[in-house]
C-alpha cells in the first residue's frame, strides 16, 4: 500500500471529522468562545497599539481552534463506539490522527480570517502576507498535534481531556508573550517563553503585521517545525497504546 | 491456502489469559462459528484476527498474508463487523457507506453502485439520506453489516451479529450470512447461541476460558456431546416408567414430582414416540418440554473428554 493512497484516506477521516465535529458543543466552547472571551477580559481598559492586540488574538486564536478539534474526536469515538470500526480498516494510527489532525487545521486556518479580518477593518497593515500565511499553517499543524497528545488520554469523556488541554494551555497563553512582549519580559520570564510554541507563531505574527518581532523568522519556523515532528511523533506513540484500552 | 490460519494464538491482560494458545484454521467457503458463553474469549480473539489488536504470541494468517507483519494489506480483504461497534449516527446511511469505501479506497464510480446494491438488498434504500440516529436497532445491525462489505471481502468477520436484536432482524441477518456464503465469502462468527451456530455453520470450535475443548460439524459435535438433552412430560395419569425406558433412543428415564424428564440423543423423536405412546393408552399429555443443554454443560462434557 502506497503513501498516496493513505494520505487519501487521512483526507476521508477529516471529511468525516468535519461532517461530524465542527458543530459539536465542547469545539464552540473551546475553540471559539472561550479565546474571544479570555482577550476581552486581559485586554479592556489596556492602552496597546491596535496591531499589537490583533497578532496577540491571532496566535492565540490559531492555538484555541487548533486545538479544539483533535482533542474532541478521540473520546467522542470511543464513547461512540466507531473506533473499533476505524480500527479494523486498512489504514495506520498515523492515517488516522493525519485525518484528524488535518481537520483541525482547517479549522484553525479557517477562525484565523475572523482576527485577520478584524485587524484589516480596525486599519492594521499586514507587511508579510506569505509569511504570515505560513505561519498560520504551520502553527495550526504544531497545535493540532498538540491536541492529538491531549486526547492520546484513554477515556471516552471529552470533558476529562478538556480538562487536561485546559490546564496545559492556560497557563501557556500567559508565559507566550500575548500580552506583553517576550523583549520586555525578565530573563526567567523569556526562558520560560521560549518552551511554548505559541510564543513563536505570535512572534511571527508581530512579524508580519509590523516587524516587532523578538525572534528572528528563522528561529521561530524553525521551532514551529521542531515542535509538529515532536508533538506529532509522541501522539502516535501515545495513541498507539492507548488505542487498544478504548475498545 | 486456508482463509485463516492461527498459531498458537495468545493475549493476556494482566495475569489473566483471555486467549490460551489456540491452534486452528478456517478454510475457504466455510462458516466457522466460534462458540461460547460470555467471557470465554471470543471477542479478543476476533480481534486479534482482524488486527485490532496485538496478540501477546503467536501468528494469524489472512490467505497466506501475516496480519501483524502487514496489517494494511491483510485488512483490506476482510470486512469486520465488531461486536459493539456503531455506524457514525450523525452521518446519513449514505455518507457511512461512502466513508467506508474511501478507508478502502474503493474508486466512486463502483463505490456508488456498490452502496446502492447493498441499500436495496438491506432494505435500507429509502432511508439512504437519513441521519443513523434515527434507524432502529435492527437497522442499524444491517448497516453496519453492509459497511463491512463495502470492499466486497472475501473473509467476513461476524462478531455476535445478531445478540440483543429482535427475531426478524436476526432471521434476517442469519439469512443474509447463508446467503454470503453462498456468494463464495468465508465467514468467520461468533455467537453464544447454539442453535445459530447448529443453523449456520459448517464447522464449529467451541471456546471457554480461552481454550478451544472441540472443533467440528455441528452433527459430528452433537454426537459427540449426546445424552444431555431432555424432553419432560407429564400425563394425566401416572404412568409405567419402564414403558418410556422401551422407547428408542433413551438414555435414562428421571422422575421429578409428577413429570418425567428423559435424556435422550433425539429429543424431536422422543417427542413422536410419546404422541404415539398417549394415544395408544388413551393418555393426555399435560406438559410437554424440551430442553437444550447449556454451553457450559457442554463445555464441561467435551473438556471432560480431552
Ligand atoms: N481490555 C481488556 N482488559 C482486561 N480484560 C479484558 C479485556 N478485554 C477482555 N477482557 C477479559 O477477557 C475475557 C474474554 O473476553 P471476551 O473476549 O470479550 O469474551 P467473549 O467475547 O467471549 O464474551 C473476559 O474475562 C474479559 O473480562
Ligand atoms: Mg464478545
Amino acid at each position: 500500500m502506497t503513501m498516496i493512497d493513505q494520505l487519501k484516506r487521512a483526507w476521508a477521516i477529516s471529511k468525516k471529522d468535519i461532517m461530524i465535529y465542527y458543530l459539536k458543543g465542547p469545539v464552540i466552547i473551546f475553540g471559539l468562545l472561550f479565546p474571544a472571551f479570555l482577550f476581552l477580559a486581559f485586554m479592556i481598559g489596556r492602552d496597546l497599539p491596535v496591531d499589537f492586540l490583533i497578532a496577540g488574538l491571532l496566535g492565540m486564536t490559531i492555538f484555541f481552534t487548533s486545538t479544539s478539534v483533535t482533542p474532541v474526536i478521540a473520546p467522542t469515538e470511543t464513547q461512540t463506539r466507531n473506533l473499533e470500526r476505524l480500527a479494523a480498516s486498512p489504514v495506520s494510527i498515523t492515517t488516522i490522527l493525519l485525518g484528524d489532525m488535518l481537520a483541525s487545521v482547517l479549522f484553525g486556518i479557517g477562525i484565523s480570517l475572523v482576527p485577520i479580518l478584524l485587524g484589516i477593518a480596525l486599519g492594521v497593515a499586514i507587511t508579510h502576507p506569505f509569511t504570515l500565511a505560513v505561519a498560520i499553517v504551520l502553527a495550526s499543524f504544531c497545535f493540532s498535534a498538540m491536541g492529538l497528545i491531549f486526547s492520546s488520554t484513554p477515556t471516552s469523556m471529552t470533558s476529562t481531556v478538556m480538562m487536561i488541554s485546559t490546564m496545559v494551555k492556560f497557563p501557556l497563553v500567559f508565559i507566550s508573550g500575548i500580552f506583553i512582549p517576550v523583549g520586555e519580559l525578565p530573563q526567567w520570564g523569556r526562558t520560560l517563553a521560549s518552551i511554548s510554541p505559541l510564543t513563536y507563531i505570535t512572534d511571527l505574527c508581530r512579524y508580519s503585521f509590523q516587524e516587532t518581532n523578538y525572534y528572528s523568522v528563522q528561529v521561530s519556523i524553525s521551532a514551529l517545525i521542531m515542535f509538529l515532528i515532536i508533538f506529532m511523533i509522541a501522539a502516535v506513540k501515545l495513541h498507539e497504546k492507548s488505542l487498544p484500552k478504548r475498545l | 491456502m486456508n482463509a485463516i490460519e492461527v498459531n498458537n494464538l495468545t493475549k493476556q491482560f494482566g495475569n489473566f489469559t483471555a486467549v490460551d494458545h489456540l491452534d486452528f484454521e478456517v478454510e475457504n467457503g466455510e462458516i466457522f462459528g466460534f462458540l461460547g458463553p460470555n467471557g470465554a474469549g471470543k471477542t479478543t480473539t476476533a480481534r486479534m484476527l482482524t488486527g485490532i489488536i496485538k496478540p501477546d504470541s503467536g501468528q494469524v494468517r489472512i490467505k497466506g498474508i501475516d496480519i501483524q507483519q502487514n496489517p494494511i494489506k491483510a485488512k483490506q480483504i476482510i470486512g469486520v463487523v465488531p461486536e459493539l461497534s456503531n455506524a457514525y449516527t450523525d452521518l446519513s446511511a449514505w455518507n457511512n457507506l461512502q466513508f467506508m469505501a474511501q478507508l478502502y479506497g474503493i474508486p466512486n464510480k463502483q463505490a456508488t453502485k456498490r452502496a446502492e446494491e447493498l441499500l436495496m438488498k438491506f432494505d435500507l434504500y429509502e432511508r439512504k439520506d437519513h441521519k443513523v440516529k434515527t434507524f432502529s436497532k435492527g437497522m442499524k445491525q444491517k448497516l453496519i453489516i453492509a459497511m463491512s462489505l463495502m470492499n466486497d471481502p472475501e473473509i467476513l468477520f461476524l462478531d455476535e451479529p445478531t445478540s440483543g436484536l429482535d427475531v426478524r432482524s436476526t432471521r434476517l441477518i442469519k439469512d443474509m450470512v447463508l446467503e454470503l456464503n453462498k456468494e463464495g465469502k468465508t465467514i468467520f462468527l461468533t455467537t453464544h447461541d447454539m442453535e445459530e451456530a447448529n443453523q449456520l455453520c459448517n464447522r464449529i470450535a467451541v471456546i471457554n476460558h480461552g481454550n478451544i475443548a472441540a472443533i467440528d460439524a455441528p452433527e459430528k459435535l452433537k454426537m459427540r456431546i449426546g445424552g444431555l438433552e431432555w424432553v419432560e412430560v407429564s400425563f394425566n395419569m401416572p404412568v409405567d416408567s419402564s414403558d418410556l425406558h422401551a422407547m428408542q433412543g433413551i438414555v435414562e428415564v428421571q422422575k421429578s414430582g409428577d413429570k418425567l424428564r428423559l435424556y435422550t440423543d433425539e429429543p424431536g423423536r422422543m417427542v413422536y414416540q410419546l404422541v404415539d405412546y398417549s394415544r395408544l393408552n388413551d393418555l393426555e399429555i399435560m406438559t410437554l418440554n424440551t430442553m437444550t443443554p447449556t454451553l457450559e454443560d457442554i463445555f464441561i462434557k467435551l473438556t471432560e473428554e480431552i
